[in-house]
């Protein structure tokens, strides 16, 4: 019997799904070897369905999801988000620093119809996860070959070298160095192909905190370009702001 | 034509030849007829990085670089010059030590069993127009490193043999370059096939080999006078006399080992990020990490080996431990291997000067300035 799959999703944008639907002919690969159980956005529809793994997209921002995580940790043998929200929070998780509710009384015109949470927390905040791939969004790349390790029967290998060393690997320029812009590669975790500065642009570490990472030197450094302390805040928070190694970093300059 | 007598510390006495700037293009012209792929520097990016060169045109006519620790600039000139800069990011190395290759593919054949197959370096000849002395040194410990050993690499060896180098004898030095003090540059006495001294209106052509002489055989050339001599020997001589860093002594190794505990180590881990680009972009860092890419169906795998770093967690993982899990350790290992133990290893020093890992450290961390912090001035 071939393993089943499903692709769970909570509060997101969906996009990190599309690491699925957009692999093209991986995706029959993909199908030939597994049975898609559940996933919504691609048709199958069986949420209650014991599977061998569970992809999980978004964040935990409302009392149901707080009920539903737990019933598909409790069928579910593998359990690994995808993407920022699923595994940091995501871009919604910026409420955890502030009044959320007073957010929600300000955009709604019936505030009274919304039943969220006060905050946006991560899938393993609540349930035990046995592998978190990165990235807002992830790759097609990352969750075929973590299909593909535990078809194997092996641990996934996930890499937390910076974003600086596959830069380097793809001989792009320095944008800090040659350009004097707030890169966040040194402190964000390879697994992009470092598509930004590639295209000469400054990493916004959508793919989340690198392993053994010095957010106070970088700090110094985007101060010394010239950064506002709230620039280099936002700098650390935009999509992964629940990740604690930046939500301190970020509190360090705009407490 | 005069024999050399020993090809490694003597090379042979070609006398020194002017190419006007004019005809530059046909030193392009006669090494592609030779069967060369050029590859030459140029302004990418904001900074000078070498690329598939077609015309001269594509040469940094006119650009100066500004390099300090973790900031580097170019300006443009009215100077005709295309060689009026110090360094770029790159020296010969991503040529030569691929920054990712495949080194053997695995399927399974129809009975399941595994078959391994090489993958043959595909190397088409190359040559660079604009190395200079660190890169040359740089690129002899490479060569030491990779073909001198008991098993040399193929990959490398393969794209080393069918290359061709045209040094650049510096004229320019940038704040970060020491490789004075290393007894690297800024003159490239060997190693290479042709090298040029560019003067206002030509080159002063040197020639290193026999390959060299032959690509020069179609160009036109004069002998080099006197004057011309004298102004390429000379700006050699400013270039060395303006290098303000230099490294406090050409063998660290024991003052390095004796100072494993020095404070300045967790000095420096507390500003270094250990993004691993110093090792990058150093000429003579070879390591390296080694990965089974295998395809979704699982009916095949590509073993792949792409450019690693002491900074990395994964480069001292083994056996479920990490050996250096915190900065500290890793900074250590990279200046103690750099420094110190590469004289056992290759009876040398590991570093040519050339200022890049300050230059292109995101945060600006000297390597002259940590050496001489644990070492002590003038060791
Ligand atoms: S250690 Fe630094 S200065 Fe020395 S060769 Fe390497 S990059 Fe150049
Ligand atoms: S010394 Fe600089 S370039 Fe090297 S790992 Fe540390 S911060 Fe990165």
């Amino acid at each position: 019997m071939k393993p089943k799959i499903a692709v769970h999703k909570f509060s997101s944008c969906d996009g990190c799904q599309l690491a699925f639907l957009n692999a093209g002919e991986q995706l029959l690969t993909l199908s030939e070897l597994v049975d898609i159980v559940h996933f919504v956005e691609a048709g199958p529809v069986a949420p209650d369905e014991q599977v061998d793994i569970a992809f999980v997209e978004g964040s935990i921002t409302t009392p149901h999801d707080v009920e539903r995580i737990q019933r598909i940790r409790s069928q579910s043998h593998y359990l690994i988000t995808i993407g920022a929200c699923a595994t940091a929070g995501g871009v919604q998780a910026l409420r955890n620093l502030v009044d959320g509710q007073q957010w929600i009384n300000a955009v709604y015109a019936s505030p009274q119809y919304i039943a969220s949470l006060a905050t946006s927390t991560p899938i393993a905040a609540h349930v035990k996860v046995d592998l978190e791939l990165w990235g807002c969004p992830v790759n097609t790349r990352q969750v075929m070959a973590a299909v593909r390790a535990l078809l194997f029967g092996v641990v996934p290998e996930i890499r937390r070298d910076s974003v600086c060393m596959e830069c380097k690997r793809e001989g792009n320029v320095c944008v800090l160095v040659a350009k004097g812009q707030p890169c966040m590669g040194p402190v964000t975790q390879t697994g992009c192909g470092a598509l930004c500065p590639h295209f000469g642009r400054d990493c916004y570490a959508c793919y989340g905190p690198a392993e053994n990472i010095n957010t106070p030197a970088l700090v110094n450094r985007f101060a010394g370009l010239g950064l506002l302390p709230e620039e280099i805040a936002r700098r650390f928070l935009t999509i992964n702001n629940a990740a604690p190694a930046f939500v301190d970093a970020a509190r360090s300059v705009q407490p | 034509m005069p024999k050399p007598k020993n090809k490694q510390t003597d090379p042979p006495r070609y006398p020194l030849r002017y190419l006007a700037r004019a005809s530059l293009p046909a030193l392009l012209d006669s090494l592609r007829a030779a069967g060369y792929r050029c590859i030459g520097p140029q302004l990418k990016e904001g900074a000078v990085v070498y690329a598939e060169l077609d015309t001269v045109e594509q040469l940094p006519r006119g650009v100066h670089d500004q390099q300090s620790p973790g900031e580097y600039r170019t300006q443009a000139s009215e100077d005709e010059r295309y060689f009026a800069w110090a360094n770029g990011p790159q020296a010969i190395k991503p040529w030569l030590f691929a920054p990712r290759e495949s080194l053997w593919q695995v399927a399974r054949d129809e009975h399941g069993r595994l078959r391994f197959r090489e993958t043959s370096p595909q190397v088409t000849p190359l040559a660079v127009i604009g190395a200079r002395a660190c890169d040359l040194a740089a690129l002899r410990l490479q060569d030491q490193h990779f073909l001198h050993g008991a098993h040399p690499d193929p990959y490398y060896q393969a794209r080393r043999e069918s290359l061709f180098i045209v040094a650049v004898q510096c004229s320019h030095t940038a704040a970060t370059c020491f490789c004075a003090s290393t007894g690297d540059g800024p003159r490239a006495e060997r190693d290479f096939d042709l090298a040029l001294s560019e003067l206002n209106a030509g080159y002063v052509v040197e020639t290193g080999s026999q390959r060299g002489a032959s690509v020069l055989a179609a160009l036109p050339l004069a002998a080099a006078t006197a004057a011309q001599r004298d102004a390429a020997r000379q700006q050699s001589e400013r270039a060395a006399r303006l290098q303000t860093r230099a490294l406090p002594g050409r063998n660290l190794r024991d003052v390095l080992f004796a100072n494993l505990e020095h404070p300045r180590w967790d000095e420096v881990a507390a500003r270094c990020l250990s993004c691993g680009n110093c090792t990058s972009v150093c000429p003579t860092c070879f390591c390296h990490a080694e990965s089974e890419q295998p395809a979704l169906d699982g009916a095949h795998s590509e073993h792949v080996r792409e450019w690693d770093s002491c900074f990395t967690q994964g480069h001292s993982y083994i056996h479920g431990l990490t050996i250096r899990a915190e900065t500290r350790t890793r900074y250590r290992q990279w200046l103690t291997h750099k420094l110190g133990s590469w004289h056992e290893q290759y009876g040398r020093s590991g570093c040519v000067g050339c200022g890049r890992c300050m230059t292109w450290c995101p945060v600006g961390i000297d390597i002259t300035e940590e050496a001489s912090a644990i070492c002590g001035e003038g060791t």
